[in-house]
């Protein structure tokens, strides 16, 4: 578990990372912010990139801040930063209770919101909260800056709509309502690992009935998405245990499950069924 | 934590050796002399050591589950820069393949293990090459260069699958166990009822923090062989390795410096420390092999994967009238150092602590294309204890009767102890030494407010949770004999030394050694240390396994220590005090006057000084304020205890909180309870592991799944209960002065049998949890009626 030989290449500058990854990339080059997936991947030499293109020292990527509605998310702000709210909304919440879920303290300390979606790893939190929420994400490279829309961001397992020679250097997160109400809920085997099924749900409730439902899913598909069929049963409704129910059943009969020799399709649908009915009842009840 | 020391043993009533003088250190919860350097960053843990000139070693493994090895390609391996050595088989055809402990389970011989695969591979990590650099790095580089063509042969990976062939003329079928004793078919065609269970334990092991890891050098200038990274059984191995090598013992040497856990795995023989001796003789460089954790997972000793199913014969008031018992082993792709002892310990201990008149039990020692098993903490008895108690809980259901009510009605009482049985377990005829098992039950009882605590459970179901509470029984074994020895010596200024041939493997043997020798010379336990793990300062040593240190060594660190102290009293006597030797004792290191109180004693050291040699002394006898002693047991020393386990269910996920854990252990008499209860609640956590999360998955053309600890699911933290220990002392063992039993396994062994009935009682379910782990698609399929697996 010792990688094989790379060439290590800090980037002081944004410009600077987008030069260094046209010239590598055709060369297996990589970037690299925080490598929690990258790193272990290399030490069992899964992942044998010739050079490494490190964005660590730019200080252009820390950028965390809210404008125009939005919360934009350098490519260098790691998870741990999400711990405490950073905006006094319902965002700021929501995200800071997803990132209690991210893997252990040591690797939020380390890995990056944008590396997770560059990543795109199925059972992501962050890719099933830009893909829940509609995040925009900031692709650039040598030849100019392009922004691509979470519904299409996502291509399968770990395959992203990411050229090889782009950087993704920030994603975009659109405030939530200042009523809008935020449930997540994840199932996993040991605190920390990664989600054998989550779900994360949005909706507002004016007079009594949801508006404006989102009912995310991740984990269990190859790339997290929005489940219309819940969605739908939720609109219009009142917020309540049954409907709840049923829409998590919905939600379970729309998903075609990852399958493999541990985790059969049959309980992830049943996983579907219990986190989507948690998410909505967590975002009912949230009502701070 | 409660455990009183109101042990009804009376010191030196027993053979075996004087009376002690004293209590002072055993039995006292004193810190462990052995932290200082573990807490600074000083410890010598294999991977903290190294030789000049020293060469790295990296194994190559097959990638192939069972096939037959045409050829390895090496060339670009030899071509590159770095490239200090590569072997094949063909390079070490001359070294047997490794044996195992003598047993007299015959036929065993054939399926052992070479350091380096010859003709066929079986097993997906076995090594087939071995490559060397200076550098570990670059070895590594070097060993993805070798290449080699195995045409597969068709994979085994189930013990209840019809056996295939191991090798031309040698099914997969290594053996045959069969124990008995009484008329068993009498007893079921004259049964009232007959129960049977069909229960499975997964594939898991001992998983240290520490990987394995060697450095073997040769001293060129006293040709000795000098092994780092020694474990478990140093003296034993050290002969073995020496045998593989052909050479003499004295021209090798094992060192034990810290180590990371052991739990049964580390410390084993395997290739790979053969082969670190063979290349530091060869290749005239020290050479070092840490493995990582990948190899950790994928190439140490797996164990515990066993299916059995057993029967019981029951009177009409569920008293047990034979017990018939079926094993199939997966014992891996080879024999491993163990032998059959895992199955034999299996089928030798899965009766318990009941009365059971008649028994049979027959084990099929099934080898399979995966990593080889052998022992884990509690081996044969974790599965068994399992296997035992689903069958007892089924009883019970039968009968109508609570699971308490029925062990009952079936445990050995007081009175029956000695209880023989006519059978033998490793060749050792058993006999349960002593034991009060009903009156553990009622302090646990008492210990865990029962009433209370069904009326909680009453509660809270009411309430909607899925809650349960579930026990496992257990009769454990230890202080495996026959003799240990041990050396004391004290120094001029008036520190102890105690040599012995044990190993520490993190269970404070040096504490508790020095507990033992302090309380029998009359020292303070802080100025005694203990030596372990070095075939260069004591000829014989047992090591540490199964539960035996504290017995064995124990005893003899005690018989040593009495000899020391008759030998100063004698001197002092003789030579260094006008006074008769009845009058004299040793209390803080001086040689005392009882008569004349107050008045200052003679140091130990200068005791020591006085015994240098010379013609006065060595008329009175051996130079040197020093002894060694001998210690042997008349037979296993057998604790028992019970573990209680509260859970809840979440039925929609299927997931298990284990909310509180319980262990009521007799071990006789605790040395340091501090140490003993340390020992259980790490033991719980790696049988909560086994209950819950670890196992070790293949797919269908054996490639193993779980080789990262991403997918070799360890207990953490989190996941770990609160674990209250109720340690008591009622049922001294006769087979030693102190009235000692093991503490090692006394965590593990009953876990996967209570929370596997805590999850029954949880869900309602009687007799629904069948086979360990118990995941949550598993538990949640028989929420679903769902077949296993869907």
């Amino acid at each position: 578990m010792k990688p094989a030989p790379f060439q290590w290449h800090p980037a002081s500058s944004l410009d600077e990372a987008v030069a260094l990854l046209a010239r590598y990339a055709p060369e297996d080059g990589r970037v690299i912010a925080g490598g929690q997936s990258l790193v272990p991947s290399m030490a069992l030499r899964v992942a044998l990139p010739a050079h490494l293109i490190d964005i660590n020292g730019i200080a252009s990527l820390a950028r965390l801040e809210v404008e125009a509605g939005r919360l934009s998310i350098g490519a260098c702000v790691r998870h741990a930063a999400f711990e405490h709210p950073v905006e006094p909304g319902v965002l700021g919440r929501l995200l800071a209770t997803v990132a209690a879920n991210i893997a252990h303290a040591p690797i939020r300390t380390r890995g990056t919101f944008c590396g997770s979606l560059a990543n795109a790893d199925p059972a992501s939190e962050w890719c099933l909260v830009a893909a829940t929420l509609g995040a925009t994400l900031v692709a650039v490279s040598a030849r100019g800056t392009r922004e691509v829309a979470a519904a299409d961001w996502f291509h399968g397992i770990m395959t992203t709509a990411l050229a090889e020679d782009e950087l993704l250097a920030e994603a975009r997160l659109p405030l939530l309502a200042t009523d809008a109400r935020a449930g997540f809920h994840e199932f996993s085997r040991r605190a920390g690992d990664y989600a054998l099924a989550m779900s994360l749900c949005t909706f507002r409730v004016v007079e009594g009935r949801m508006r404006e439902a989102r009912v995310g899913v991740g984990g269990v598909e190859p790339q997290p998405r929005r489940i219309p069929e819940a969605e739908r049963l939720l609109e219009g409704e009142r917020p309540e245990p049954e409907t709840f129910a049923r829409a998590a059943r919905a939600a379970a009969d729309a998903v075609d499950p990852l399958e493999d020799i541990r985790t059969r399709a049959a309980y992830r649908r049943d996983l579907v069924a219990a986190s989507v009915r948690r998410s909505l009842q967590a975002a009912c009840d949230d009502t701070h | 934590m409660s455990g009183g020391h109101a042990s009804s043993l009376a010191p030196g009533q027993r053979h075996n050796g004087d009376a002690d003088p004293r209590r002072r250190f055993v039995g006292a919860r004193v810190t462990r002399l052995e932290d200082p350097p573990l807490v600074r960053g000083q410890g010598t843990y294999v991977g903290n050591l190294g030789f000049p000139n020293q060469l790295h070693m990296r194994v190559v493994r097959s990638p192939v589950a069972h096939g037959v090895l045409r050829s390895i390609d090496t060339s670009a391996a030899r071509e590159h820069p770095g490239c200090r050595g590569v072997w094949t088989g063909q390079d070490v055809a001359d070294i047997p393949p490794i044996t195992f402990r003598p047993t007299s389970v015959q036929g065993l011989e054939p399926y052992r293990q070479y350091i380096l695969a010859r003709d066929r591979v079986r097993y997906i990590g076995e090594p087939v090459a071995v490559v060397f650099a200076a550098d570990p790095y670059v070895a590594e580089d070097i060993a993805d260069l070798v290449t080699m063509d195995i045409e597969a042969l068709p994979v085994l990976l189930s013990a209840d699958a019809p056996p295939g062939e191991f090798a031309p003329g040698h099914s997969t079928e290594a053996g045959v166990l069969r124990k008995q004793f009484g008329d068993v078919d009498a007893a079921f065609r004259e049964a009232h009822e007959v129960v049977e269970v069909d229960v499975r334990v997964g594939r898991h092991s001992g998983v240290p923090m520490e990987p394995r890891g060697a450095l073997a050098r040769h001293d060129h200038s006293r040709d000795v062989i000098e092994l780092y990274g020694a474990g478990k059984r140093p003296h034993a191995h050290r002969d073995a390795v020496a045998a593989l090598l052909g050479r003499s013992p004295v021209g090798m040497h094992f060192y034990e410096g810290h180590i990371g856990g052991g739990f049964g795995v580390r410390g084993e023989i395997y290739p790979e420390d053969v082969l670190v001796c063979l290349a530091a003789l060869r290749l005239g460089r020290p050479v070092k092999w840490i493995e990582d954790r990948r190899e950790n997972l994928l190439a140490c000793n797996h164990s515990r994967e066993q299916h059995h199913v057993v029967r019981a014969a029951l009177d009409r008031d569920a008293r047990i009238l034979a017990i018939d018992a079926k094993l199939w082993h997966d014992q891996g792709a080879y024999i491993r150092t163990h032998g059959a002892r895992v199955p034999d310990m299996a089928m030798g201990t899965l009766i318990g602590g009941y009365h059971v008149p008649a028994y049979r039990a027959v084990g099929h020692i099934r080898l399979t294309n995966k990593t080889p098993a052998a022992t884990y903490r509690s081996p044969g008895r974790f599965e068994s204890t399992y296997a035992c108690e689903r069958l007892m809980d089924a009883v019970a259901e039968r009968f109508g009767l609570s699971p308490i009510e029925v062990r009952r009605r079936n445990l050995i009482r007081r009175d029956q102890y000695p209880y023989p049985r006519p059978m033998e377990i490793l060749d050792h005829p058993v006999e349960l030494d002593s034991g009060d098992f009903p009156r553990l039950l009622d302090r646990t009882l008492e210990h865990l407010r029962w009433d209370d605590l069904q009326a909680e459970i009453a509660r809270r179901r009411d309430a909607g949770e899925c809650v349960g509470v579930g026990m496992g029984f257990f009769m454990e074994k230890s202080g495996l004999g026959p003799v240990d020895g041990a050396k004391v010596n004290v120094d001029t200024r008036g520190k102890v030394q105690v040599v012995t041939g044990s190993s520490s493997i993190g269970q404070g043997v040096e504490t508790v050694m020095a507990q033992i020798c302090a309380d029998a010379l009359g020292v303070d336990y802080a100025d005694v240390k203990v030596i372990h793990g070095r075939t260069d300062m004591i000829d014989y040593g047992i090591g540490a396994h199964a539960s035996r240190a504290t017995v064995m060594t124990g005893g003899a660190t005690r018989m040593a220590a009495l000899n020391v102290r008759r030998k100063a009293l004698e001197f002092a006597a003789a030579h260094m005090i006008e006074a008769p030797i009845e009058v004299l004792d040793i209390v803080d290191g001086k040689v005392v006057r009882t008569d004349r109180p107050g008045e200052p004693g003679i140091p130990l050291g200068r005791v020591a000084a006085a015994l240098a040699p010379s013609p006065e002394v060595v008329a009175f006898g051996i130079p040197g304020l020093t002894a060694e002693g001998w210690f042997e047991t008349a037979g296993l020393t057998h604790p028992y205890g019970i573990h209680t386990a509260v859970v809840k269910v979440d039925p929609d996920t299927g997931g298990v909180t284990v909310e509180r854990f319980h262990v009521a252990y007799d071990i006789g008499c605790a040395i340091n309870p501090m140490l003993v209860e340390g020992q259980i609640v790490g033991g719980v956590a790696q049988g909560l592991g086994g209950a819950l999360l670890e196992e070790f998955v293949y797919d269908e053309r054996g490639e193993p799944l779980s080789v990262t600890f991403a997918d070799y699911l360890m207990p953490t933290a989190r996941e770990m209960p609160p674990v209250e220990v109720l340690l008591t002392e009622d049922a001294p063992s006769p087979n030693n002065a102190l009235g000692m039993k093991g503490a090692g396994e006394a965590g593990i062994t009953g876990v996967g049998a209570a929370i596997a009935a805590a999850i029954d009682d949880a869900i309602g379910k009687p007799g629904a949890i069948r086979e360990l782990p118990v995941t949550p698609q598993r538990l949640r399929a028989i929420l679903a009626g769902r077949p296993a697996g869907a």
